[in-house]
Parts: structure tokens; C-alpha cells; sequence
């Protein structure tokens, strides 16, 4: 590792929390109706949704209704996106004049933009039209992240709320989300993406003239172009992640320069940082979030300078052939296949644990083409399911469900029915942390299991051995716990991954929407307890350990046996003396 | 009669273990099983590893060690001591209750009773029943105590026993209650007030009862104790079904991460053509060490031991609901008298009025409180000889005219001619409340000093009781009267204090006095000039901000609090309204109780939270030793997480599941007897048992798999 990476890994983090606390506060204020400049900017857009929809906003939901609100807006969601794709031949908007989408691959696409996993079972340029891209996909970059946040206030408001029977309204955390934070954060961060080359445009392509070739005119390059710095701004705000192109963010008219880069990495991680912020905020005591975003950060770290570590150590396949993979200042040194020249060892790295721990799933570098232990953290940090920062909203309300089961089980060695901000947890509770846990979990497993049995899951590897199963099981961890990333190397857009992993993210998000707001349901109903010298501490360096530990815990102890058998045996196997080629 | 609770009893008492073997065998029955998810998926492995082991048996086998018979059998064997562990620490904690039982089964015998006939007995007093057998005979049916039913009368004299449990309509008795309570010393039961309760068992020593029968056969106190000690009528606790739902859930995880580990390897296998898939035994062997076997096969001792902790302290809980929630209490309401104070208030002090001196003052308090007998009057002349050295005389020579207490006068005091011959005059000495005393006085003709009523005010103020003692028209001066505090409370309350429990003091004194006590003993709050409707309200109103709260009650008209206080002592000497309405019944009758009930209750918790973290933090060594014996003939660089250097991947896996079946057996003293508690804040508690249970079982069971394992190589095996 460099000085270099340490340095921009620093800044990164640096930036990020400088620009996390503000916007917390802000969300905090715009989630309790007390963020009065906003509104007053965008009351009109908020009231008018309201009124368009017949919305009445101090109409207050409870569980079930709000779970039921969350349901059928994300089914409609899908259902239009699924007909935008499958009707988009005869639609307009559609200047490259691509035909209808494949039934499965319309399906699992409608189910993983609904569900801001954003796994992307096609090439976009060569599949979506202009208008799948901007009035299908682009619209639920923002609603599907505005229900991960709205979500996150219900569960919010459950802690808060004593002896209520109501979560809040969920049509008002929606529209609270997409108008005041998603909005104008895209607006400004597609601004400045377009000044840096980003493209806007609806001109189906351009021609380019390449210098090779010989001749006077070179080789005619065909480059798709499209609306692409709107939808590059929400899908990395959003933590959705679909990039416009198929190469995502490794594109040059995706992300074009390192200052680019940057603020979409900082843009990935803003909003679930921001959110622990907001929750400390809500719940009157910004110390809780800033325990969350504290252990959030320690898990994160470590294994961002873990993968920095072994990309910048190289292979050693390359190394036994006498390849000089130590860094220089002409050369990035390390493992740089697959990576981009502009963004180097450190930003590929940064970038891969950034958009796993967030479950955003924009790649700018090809994770398939990682060391096999550089590989295996983005893989194990989805395997977390999704709570280092994770979804926007989702990661956060995921966490918070950890944080639940690690007072359960630490809470009792006090000598105290455990409590989480004044709420006893008890079985009911349990019941649904269980869920939330085994859910994902069992759907990583077992579909990667069925994957491994059946033909149809293997055919389409690309790689055999250790590599190809690591692709098998990044693939379902990836859409099981809605990141949407791809290691590579896997045909996914055939009707078995289509369908299989179009299921998992299904039940990965939605099954646990419906666990965490059963859960707000019940802490709403219950008495604050009044904390005292008995009361375990929810802040504080303990309880991070303690959380860091639970989340560590639960993640190795199921996915040991799978990650041995995949990035652990080819790194042993990689690094074994005896097995280098020669 | 042996106490029932004998604390003396060895925690491996051979008898006890007899049985408990007995019974682990018996409770392999997979309908029991079943309510115990974590060990049922481990019997449902140990059945799966004995058919392997036929099946081997039978066959060939093919493949390496991993498939042997002796392999597949001795895995097998392991899983089945590990399920055999388990049930014999239930068998274990429920064996010491039974036990206990048994000793109060004994009190619980046939025997005969005197029951008066409907309408009986008429005319006659109950008093000369007793005395004539022909009037016996006539109004009295000779029957089994279990003929009785509720409302029926029976009449008991000395020397039998109380046939049921009943409420005494008439007489007085002494009582012995050591079947019940261990406390040899006799009591004396009396109707009217709080003191009428009987149990049946206990023997009339002196004098006659007669009692109206409060409980059906099979209803009684005693049968209730039996059931809760033998834990007959135990139903899982709030707290436990919530960390049931906990294991299942991990054990779901456990067996899905097992489980696809099949597919995971034949597919490594396809792919690298090397080696074999992993075998089913070492599959299940994986699966039971990851499970966690070390608090499911602990859980339910746990619970049966902290209420057999809680029987040990003499207290009978009526569900474990009830010992659950005593470690949630954050709020105790204690009764002054009694539990804060000593039931007496005492002489602390003689302050004269002006022109009087202190001995003579404490002269005339004495021979004012010479027949007195009250605790307070002993309490004068005791403080006048300890401190003025004034000699005890006697009433009768002094020919003392005693002068005793009313309700109209409320003095008391004495007359007596002192003096000799002519000189001889009558000296008339009162004590009494201030306005009491200024008012005979000023009938004699003189007035209450303004010293001495400045005195008065200020010795109410201290929370103490003024005294105010006059001869005739002259008032000599004040006796401070004084509610001694126990000693060390201040202390215990402070501890509380530090575990978040607010200490709330209930008295029927005025607000004035009972500050000044309060702030004396230590006590967080308290409520002044209590009426049982206060009480209430004061209970509703703490429950009200989210708070539990823990009283201690005797009275018929306690009764409606301590059924709203979520731990509710009942005193057994107490009314049979305040036990029914209490969820728990103390057979010391001790004050104090309510504190070590807490610790009981908040001890139970602990070890529960200690043994499930213990148990979890296992499964990482467990790993390091299962995941490279089952992948390295595919993968044989895996060899590399053999990080103990496990002789063979046979030795490594019976070692894992021989150390995951020994854990239980090692821990079983540990679940009955509790963890170590020591009122500390909730950080600090924290840190120390994740230290020593979640540090601590990540590594100890490294060095204890490695130390199988050189047991195993030396033997041969593996």
C-alpha cells in the first residue's frame, strides 16, 4: 500500500463526513416537517404531488397500511417498468430504434430497478431506449431510493413513538425524500458532472474517427451517447448503481475524469452516512448516530485498506514470471487488469468497497479481475447484507435491526430485559430481526446452491474452479441483499439467472421491508422505558465493538464455508509455492 | 424438619445424579425434543450419523477415513452425549426441585379433620366446644382432610395439624411453620388483622383455631410450592421464548450455511477433478458445532436453576414471569417501618426548658415512662440510665400511680408521693404530643414555655417525634423521639443507586418527617401520609413513564398494589388476600428480601446473556478446525487455516464435536449456580462479561480442541 492510497483514502473519508453531518441535519428537518427554507422553495412541488394523487398529508398509516403503501407503489413501479421495456419498439424516445426487451430480462430489470438493486441482466446502450432509461429506470432510481428512506423514518419514528399506533404517512416520507434531498442533490450532481464531460444529450450517437488504422480517416467509431449525467447523478445518490452504459462508471462518458470519480464516490456513500446523522437527529440524541456510523466505519476501513492492499500487491502468477508490479511514478504497480489507467490502484479499490458497502453496485473497475482477497471483500460486504452504509435507507435500517440483536444478546448480561432507545425487545421483535438476517442469507446460499446443481447454472461460466464459483455466489449475494454490482464473467441474461436472481432481490427487499416495518409497528406500540445507571449504553466505544462485532460475527459465521471454498482456496491456491505456474 | 430450601444440599449430590441420568435418557423423546429447536436439530444428527454408521457398516466403504465405521460411530456417539449432556442439565436443575418437593410433599400428608356441621355451632361458643368432647361430638364431623372444600370450618386444637389452608374466624395460637418455612420459633396466629392466614401442614402448638378452609384439595399453598419447585406448571418466560426465537433463528442460518456446503463441494469437486465431495458425517458434525448447543442445552437449566436460587432465599415465586421481571425492576417501594427503620421509634435525646436541668428532666421522663410498656417508654428509661445514670426503681416501689394512655387524653404517665412526712406531696409526671401536655398544664395553671415549643417544632422538623414531659404546671422539657435507621441501608441503597433502581420510601408520617428520614436512610423518594388508594397511584404512575416496579406488602389493604406492582412480595406471615395478590411470597417474612430477589432475578439474566455469547463465540475456533479437515483433500492449500495444526482432518473433527459436547457437562455448574454478579452500572457489567464470555470464548476453545487432539493422536485415533 502507498502512501498515495493511504492519503486518498483519508480524503475521501475526510470529505465525506465533513459533507455527511450537515445534510443529516438537514434530512432530519425535512423528515419533521421543520425544514422551512426548503419548503419553502419546494413546498409547491410537495403540495402538488399531494394534490395530483389526492395524498391527504397529515393522514397517519400504520404498519400494515404503510407496508401496503410501500408494496403497491413498488408493484406499479415494476409493472411500468416492465411494460416500458416490452412495448419500447413502439414507443417513442427510442432513436437507436432497439427492439422490445426479452420477457425474462424485462422481468428480472422491473423487479431490480423497483427494488434499488439495479443488477443489470442487459447492455444498456444495446438494450434500453431513451425513454426505458429515463421515464422507466430514471424514475425509480429516485423512488426506489426515496422508499428505502421512507422506510427508515417508519422504523424511525417506531423507536421514538411511544404507545402510538401510526408510523407516519408513507405518500409524505416519499415525496419528503425525492423533493427535498434526491432532487435537488442529482440536479447539482449532474450539473457538475456535465461540466466535466459527462453526456446529456438525446442524440443516439456520435461518430468518432480513430488515429489508428492508417489512411487519412482511420477507424469510423460508432459511441452510443443518451441522457446519461441525470440518470449517472441519482443512480450513485440513490445507491441504485445501473449505469447508463454497460462499462458503468469505467465508461469515459460516465466518468470521465478523477474529480468525477470522486464526487460519485463521495455520492455513493453521502446519503447512508448522512442518514446516521438524521437518526441521531430523530431520536434526540445524535450520540446513537453517530455510534452507527462509527461502527459502520470501522468495519468499512479496515476492509477498504484490506482490498488497496492486495490489488496494490499485484498477483503473483505475474510476479513468478518476473513482472515488475511495484509501484513507481510511470507505473501504478499492483493488479491493474481490468482497471482503469485514469483511476488507478487506490480509486478501483476505494470505488469496489464503496459500492458494495453502499448497496449501490456501480462498478468503475471489473471486480472479476481483482486478486482473489480484493475480490472477496466487495463479496463479503454485500454478504453483510447490506448495512456498511448500505442502501439509502435500507442500509440504515438494516444496521439498526443488528444493532437490535446485539442489545438483545448483550443487554441480557446486564441483567436487564434487553432495551434499544427505551424499547424493550422481545420476542416479537426477535422474530423479525431473525427474518431480516436469515433472509438474504438463506437466498445467497441457496441459490447459489441450486446454481451449482443445475446445468443451466453452470453453462455459463466463464471461468472454471474457485473463480467461477466466486462469480456464482457474488452474483446471488449481489442481488439477494440489492446491490446490483456483477463480478463479470457470468452470463446473467439467461432465463435461469434472470429469473433466480430477478426472485432473490424480490424477497431480499422486500420481505425485509415488510419484517423491519412489522417491527416499527411493535416498538410504536410500546412505553419508553426511562434510561438509568442500569441501562445498557447505546453510544460509546463499547456498544460500537459490540455491534461490530455482532455484524462481523453473524456475516463470517455463514459465509465462511462458501467464501473457503471460493476466494479463500484460490488465494491459498494462488499463493501456495508449489502451485505456481511457471 | 429440615428447611426446604436446603441451601446445604452439594450442587452434584450423588442422589440428585442418579436420577438426572435416569431422566436424561428418558427426555430423548423427540415430542419433548422438539420444544427445544437447537437440540432437536442436534437429535435428528445424531439419529441421521447412527444410520451413516449402519449404512458403513453394511457397505464398503469407499473414500478415506472420513467414511469409515469408526469414524462415522464415533461422531455419532458424540453427537448422542452431546443431546444426553444436555438433557442431564435439565434433569439436574430439576432434580434439586424435586427434591425439595419431596420434603414438602411430606408436610402435605392425610390427615383428619374437626369439621363443624353447616349452621354450627349455634349457640355454642367455639371456646366451650373445646372443652366439652360430648358438645364436640355433637356438632363436629370427623373427616380426611382432603373431604374439605372451600368455606368449609374446621376446628384444630394443640398439637394437631392445620388440615388446609384457611383463614382463622376465631381464637388465638401459636403455630409451628417450619414445614413451610424452615423457622423453627413458633408464630402466633390470631383472627382479625393481618396475621389470620393458615397453611395447611402446619402444626397448632398451643390453644385452639377455628378456621374457614380458603382453597380446594390440590389448590393449597403447599400443593402450588410443590408444582413451582418441581417446575410441573413451567411455562417458558417472556425472555427466554424471545432467545428460543434467537437460537432458531441462528440455527437456521447454521444449517442453510451446512447444508449448501454440499452442493458448494461437489461442485469444487466437478470443476477441479480433485479429491472427493465432503462427507455427510462431517457435514452434521459441522453443523451441531456450529449450532448453539452450549446455551440451547443450558437455556432451560438456567431458568430452573433461578428459581431454585429463588427457593433457596426462602421465597416461593408464582411464575418465572415474576423472577424475570424482578431483574427489570427499576423502581422499589419500601415500607418505612420495618424495612427502612426498626418497627420502633426510640429516645435519643433530653432537651431541657430553660431553668431546667438535663437530669432532672431525665429523672422525671423516666418515672413518667415507668409503666409504660411500650417500646418507646422502655426506650426513656433506658436512655435516662445509660446517660444520666438514673437508677431503674418500680413503679410499685415507688408507690407509683400508673396514668396510662388514651386516645382522649393521648399522655400517659404516673402519680406518686415523694418525699418524707409532711414534705410528702404528690408529684403528677406526663408525657405526651405537645398540644396534649400544653393543655394539662394549663388546666394545672401554667403554660408551655416558648423554648420549649420552638424545641417542638424544631425536633419535628429533624423527621424525629417531640416529647413533651411535665410535672404538674411545669413543663420540664422535650424528648426527642427517633426513627433509628437500619444500619448499612444507606449503603445498599447507594449500590442500587449505582444499577439504576430508585428506591422509593412509603410511610403513613407527614411529609415533614418523612423528608427528614428519607434524606437519613438515603432513599431516592418517597411518599408521606400513605393510604393504600396512594400507594396504588403512585405504583400506577411509575408504570405509567415505563417504569417496573417491586413492593413488598402484608396487609389485606396492600392487596391492590402489589397486584398492580409487576414483583409483588407477599409476606408469608401476611394476610391470604396479600399472597394471592402478590406473585411472589416470602417465607422469611423478611423485609429486606426484595433486594436480594433483584439480584436473583437480574443474576438469572446475566447468565442467560453470558452463556449465549459464550456459545456463539465458540463457533469461530470450531471453523478453524472443521472447514480445512472437510476441504482439503479438494482444495489442499485450505490446509493452511488448520491454524491449530490438528494432527489429521479425523482427529479434528471428533475433537470439535467431543469439545462441544464436554462444554455442556463443563458448564452445567456454572448455569445452576448462576454467574458472578456484583452491582456495578450496566457499562461496567458489560464490559466485564464480554471479557470474560465473548473474549473468552473466542479463545478458549482453541487451546482445549488442540489438547483433544493430542489426546486423540496419543491414542491412536485419527
Amino acid at each position: 500500500m502507498t502512501g498515495n492510497s493511504l492519503f486518498q483514502v483519508a480524503l475521501f473519508l475526510a470529505l465525506l463526513l465533513l459533507l455527511a453531518v450537515p445534510l443529516g441535519g438537514y434530512m432530519a428537518r425535512v423528515y419533521t416537517g421543520t425544514a422551512h427554507g426548503a419548503q419553502r422553495l419546494g413546498g409547491w412541488l410537495e403540495r402538488g404531488c399531494y394534490r395530483l394523487c389526492g395524498v391527504r398529508a397529515d393522514e397517519e398509516m400504520s404498519w400494515r397500511r404503510y407496508a401496503a403503501a410501500v408494496l403497491v407503489f413498488n408493484l406499479l413501479g415494476a409493472l411500468v417498468v416492465y411494460a416500458l421495456q416490452r412495448l419500447q419498439g413502439v414507443l417513442p424516445g427510442n432513436p437507436a430504434q432497439l427492439g422490445a426487451v426479452t420477457p425474462e430480462v424485462s422481468f428480472n430489470t422491473a423487479i431490480s430497478f423497483a427494488s434499488n438493486t439495479n443488477w443489470q441482466a442487459y447492455g444498456g446502450e444495446t438494450t434500453m431506449a431513451h425513454l426505458t432509461q429515463m421515464l422507466g429506470l430514471g424514475v425509480q432510481n429516485f423512488v426506489s431510493a426515496a422508499t428505502g428512506m421512507a422506510v427508515l423514518v417508519a422504523l424511525v419514528r417506531g423507536l421514538t413513538r411511544s404507545g402510538a399506533r401510526a408510523l407516519g404517512s408513507f405518500w409524505v416520507d416519499l415525496t419528503r425524500s425525492a423533493v427535498y434531498v434526491l432532487l435537488p442533490l442529482s440536479l447539482l450532481l449532474a450539473l457538475a458532472l456535465v461540466s466535466q464531460g459527462v453526456v446529456q444529450t438525446f442524440a443516439a450517437s456520435a461518430v468518432a474517427h480513430s488515429v489508428e488504422g492508417g489512411g487519412g480517416g482511420g477507424v469510423e467509431q460508432v459511441l452510443a451517447l443518451g441522457p446519461a449525467a441525470s440518470q449517472v447523478a441519482i443512480k450513485q445518490l440513490g445507491t441504485n448503481g445501473g449505469g447508463f452504459f454497460n462499462a458503468n462508471a469505467a465508461h469515459p462518458f460516465e466518468n470521465p475524469t478523477p474529480l468525477t470519480n470522486l464526487l460519485q464516490l463521495l455520492a455513493i456513500l453521502l446519503i447512508p452516512a448522512a442518514l446516521c446523522v438524521t437518526f441521531g437527529a430523530l431520536v434526540k440524541d445524535r450520540r446513537q448516530g453517530f455510534a452507527v456510523l462509527a461502527a459502520m466505519m470501522v468495519v468499512f476501513i479496515p476492509l477498504t485498506l484490506v482490498t488497496v492492499g492486495a490489488e496494490q500487491a499485484g498477483t503473483p502468477a505475474l510476479a513468478a514470471l518476473g513482472v515488475d508490479q511495484a509501484p513507481s511514478d510511470l507505473s501504478a504497480g499492483g493488479n491493474m487488469e481490468g482497471k482503469e489507467v485514469r483511476f488507478g490502484i487506490a480509486n478501483s479499490a476505494l470505488w469496489a468497497t464503496s459500492t458494495t458497502a453502499a448497496s449501490n453496485g456501480s462498478v468503475n473497475a471489473m471486480h472479476d479481475s481483482f486478486t482473489p482477497l480484493g475480490g472477496m471483500v466487495p463479496l463479503w460486504l454485500m454478504q453483510l447484507g447490506e448495512i456498511i452504509f448500505g442502501g439509502v435507507g435500507s442500509g440504515l435500517y438494516g444496521m439498526l435491526v443488528y444493532a437490535i440483536l446485539a442489545v438483545f444478546i448483550a443487554g441480557l448480561m446486564v441483567g436487564r430485559t434487553p432495551e434499544y432507545l427505551g424499547k424493550k425487545i422481545e420476542a416479537f421483535e426477535l422474530k423479525m430481526a431473525s427474518l431480516v438476517v436469515l433472509l438474504p442469507a438463506a437466498c445467497v446460499l441457496c441459490g447459489t446452491a441450486l446454481a451449482c446443481v443445475l446445468p443451466a447454472g453452470n453453462s455459463p461460466l466463464g471461468n472454471p474452479g474457485t473463480h467461477g464459483f466466486s462469480e456464482i455466489l457474488y452474483a446471488f449475494s449481489s442481488g439477494a441483499n440489492n446491490n446490483g454490482s456483477a463480478f463479470g464473467g457470468l452470463t446473467v441474461s439467461g432465463p435461469f439467472y434472470a429469473t433466480a436472481i430477478g426472485l432473490v432481490m424480490l424477497i431480499g427487499r422486500y420481505w425485509l421491508i415488510i419484517a423491519v416495518l412489522a417491527m416499527a409497528g411493535a416498538l410504536a406500540s410500546k412505553r419508553h422505558v426511562p434510561a438509568s445507571a442500569g441501562t445498557l449504553p447505546t453510544h460509546g466505544p463499547l456498544f460500537v465493538g459490540l455491534l461490530v462485532a455482532v455484524v462481523v460475527l453473524v456475516g463470517a459465521l455463514t459465509f465462511v464455508p462458501a467464501l473457503a471454498l471460493g476466494p479463500v482456496a484460490e488465494h491459498l491456491t494462488a499463493n501456495a509455492p508449489s502451485e505456481v505456474l511457471p | 424438619m429440615t428447611t426446604p430450601a436446603s441451601s446445604a444440599r452439594g450442587l452434584f449430590d450423588p442422589a440428585i445424579v442418579r436420577v438426572a441420568a435416569r431422566d436424561a435418557v428418558r427426555k430423548l423423546d423427540p415430542r419433548r425434543m422438539i420444544r427445544n429447536p437447537v437440540m432437536f436439530v442436534v437429535e435428528v444428527g445424531s439419529l441421521f450419523t447412527s444410520a451413516l454408521f449402519f449404512h458403513a457398516l453394511v457397505a464398503s466403504p469407499k473414500g478415506g477415513a472420513e467414511s469409515s465405521p469408526a469414524f462415522v460411530g464415533a461422531v455419532s456417539a458424540c453427537l448422542w452425549f452431546t443431546v444426553l449432556f444436555a438433557n442431564f442439565a435439565e434433569a439436574m436443575a430439576e432434580g434439586r426441585g424435586k427434591a425439595q418437593a419431596d420434603t414438602l410433599r411430606k408436610a402435605r400428608r392425610e390427615v383428619a379433620a374437626h369439621r363443624l356441621r353447616a349452621g354450627e355451632p349455634g349457640g355454642v361458643s367455639v371456646g366451650e366446644l373445646v372443652a366439652s368432647e360430648a358438645l364436640r361430638q355433637q356438632h363436629l364431623d370427623q373427616v380426611l382432610s382432603s373431604a374439605l372444600r372451600l368455606d368449609d370450618r374446621v376446628l384444630v386444637v394443640a398439637g394437631e395439624l392445620i388440615p388446609a389452608d384457611g383463614e382463622i374466624e376465631d381464637g388465638v395460637a401459636s403455630v409451628d411453620e417450619s414445614a413451610i418455612t424452615g423457622e423453627s420459633a413458633p408464630v402466633i396466629r390470631e383472627s382479625g388483622g393481618d396475621r389470620s392466614a393458615v397453611t395447611g401442614g402446619t402444626r397448632v402448638l398451643s390453644d385452639w383455631l377455628l378456621v374457614r378452609v380458603t382453597a380446594n384439595p390440590g389448590e393449597t399453598f403447599l400443593d402450588r410450592m410443590i408444582s413451582m419447585v418441581e417446575g410441573a406448571k413451567r411455562h417458558k418466560t417472556p425472555n427466554e421464548i424471545a432467545l428460543d426465537i434467537l437460537l432458531a433463528g441462528l440455527t437456521i442460518v447454521f444449517l442453510l450455511a451446512t447444508v449448501t456446503v454440499l452442493p458448494f463441494s461437489q461442485f469444487a469437486v466437478k470443476v477441479t477433478g480433485a479429491g472427493s465431495a465432503v462427507g455427510l458425517t462431517v457435514l452434521v458434525a459441522l453443523l451441531v458445532c456450529l449450532i448453539p448447543t452450549t446455551i440451547g442445552g443450558l437455556l432451560s437449566a438456567i431458568g430452573i436453576a433461578g428459581m431454585d436460587r429463588l427457593i433457596q432465599a426462602n421465597v416461593i415465586a408464582t411464575s418465572g414471569r415474576a423472577v424475570e421481571a424482578a431483574g427489570d425492576v427499576d423502581v422499589l417501594l419500601l415500607d418505612k417501618t420495618g424495612t427502612i427503620t426498626y418497627g420502633n421509634r426510640q429516645a435519643t435525646e433530653f432537651l431541657p426548658a430553660p431553668g431546667v436541668s438535663e437530669g432532672a428532666l431525665a429523672e422525671a421522663a423516666q418515672l413518667a415512662s415507668l409503666t409504660d410498656e411500650t417500646p418507646e417508654g422502655r426506650s426513656i428509661v433506658a436512655l435516662a440510665l445509660a446517660r444520666y445514670q438514673q437508677p431503674v426503681r418500680t413503679a410499685d416501689a415507688l408507690g407509683a400511680q400508673p396514668v396510662p394512655f388514651t386516645a382522649q387524653t393521648r399522655m400517659s404517665g404516673v402519680d406518686l408521693l415523694a418525699g418524707e412526712g409532711p414534705a410528702r406531696q404528690l408529684r403528677q409526671l406526663r408525657k405526651g404530643a405537645a398540644d396534649a401536655v400544653d393543655r394539662f398544664v394549663q388546666d394545672a395553671g401554667g403554660e408551655l414555655p416558648a423554648r420549649v415549643r420552638a424545641q417542638v417544632e424544631e425536633v419535628a422538623r429533624q423527621g424525629a417525634t417531640p416529647l413533651v414531659v411535665a410535672e404538674g404546671a411545669k413543663v420540664l422539657g422535650v424528648v426527642r423521639l427517633k426513627d433509628i435507621v437500619k444500619p448499612g441501608l444507606r449503603e445498599r441503597f447507594a449500590e442500587l443507586r449505582r444499577i439504576g433502581i430508585r428506591t422509593v420510601m412509603i410511610t403513613g408520617d407527614n411529609p415533614l418527617t418523612a423528608a427528614a428520614i428519607a434524606a437519613e436512610a438515603g432513599v431516592d423518594d418517597f411518599l408521606a401520609e400513605a393510604t393504600p388508594e396512594a400507594k396504588l397511584a403512585l405504583i400506577r404512575q411509575q408504570q405509567q413513564q415505563g417504569h417496573l416496579v417491586a413492593m413488598t406488602g402484608d396487609g389485606t389493604n396492600d392487596a391492590p398494589a402489589l397486584a398492580q406492582a409487576d414483583v409483588a412480595v407477599a409476606m408469608n406471615s401476611g394476610t391470604q388476600a396479600a399472597k394471592e395478590a402478590g406473585n411472589m411470597v416470602d417465607l422469611d417474612s423478611s423485609p429486606t428480601k426484595l433486594l436480594s430477589i433483584v439480584e436473583i432475578g437480574k443474576q438469572l439474566l446475566m447468565t442467560r446473556g453470558a452463556l449465549t455469547t459464550f456459545s456463539i463465540a465458540n463457533d469461530i475456533s470450531k471453523y478453524f478446525a472443521i472447514i480445512p479437515a472437510a476441504f482439503v483433500v479438494t482444495y489442499p492449500s485450505l490446509g493452511a487455516l488448520n491454524v491449530m495444526r490438528l494432527a489429521s482432518p479425523v482427529s479434528a473433527v471428533l475433537s470439535a464435536v467431543i469439545f462441544n459436547a464436554l462444554i455442556i457437562i463443563a458448564l452445567i455448574p456454572l448455569a445452576l449456580r448462576g454467574i458472578r454478579y456484583r452491582p456495578a452500572p450496566a457499562p461496567v457489567l458489560l464490559r466485564r462479561n464480554l471479557l470474560v464470555y465473548g473474549l473468552g470464548g473466542v479463545v478458549l476453545p482453541f487451546p482445549c480442541i488442540k489438547l483433544l487432539d493430542l489426546a486423540l493422536t496419543a491414542l491412536g485415533i485419527g
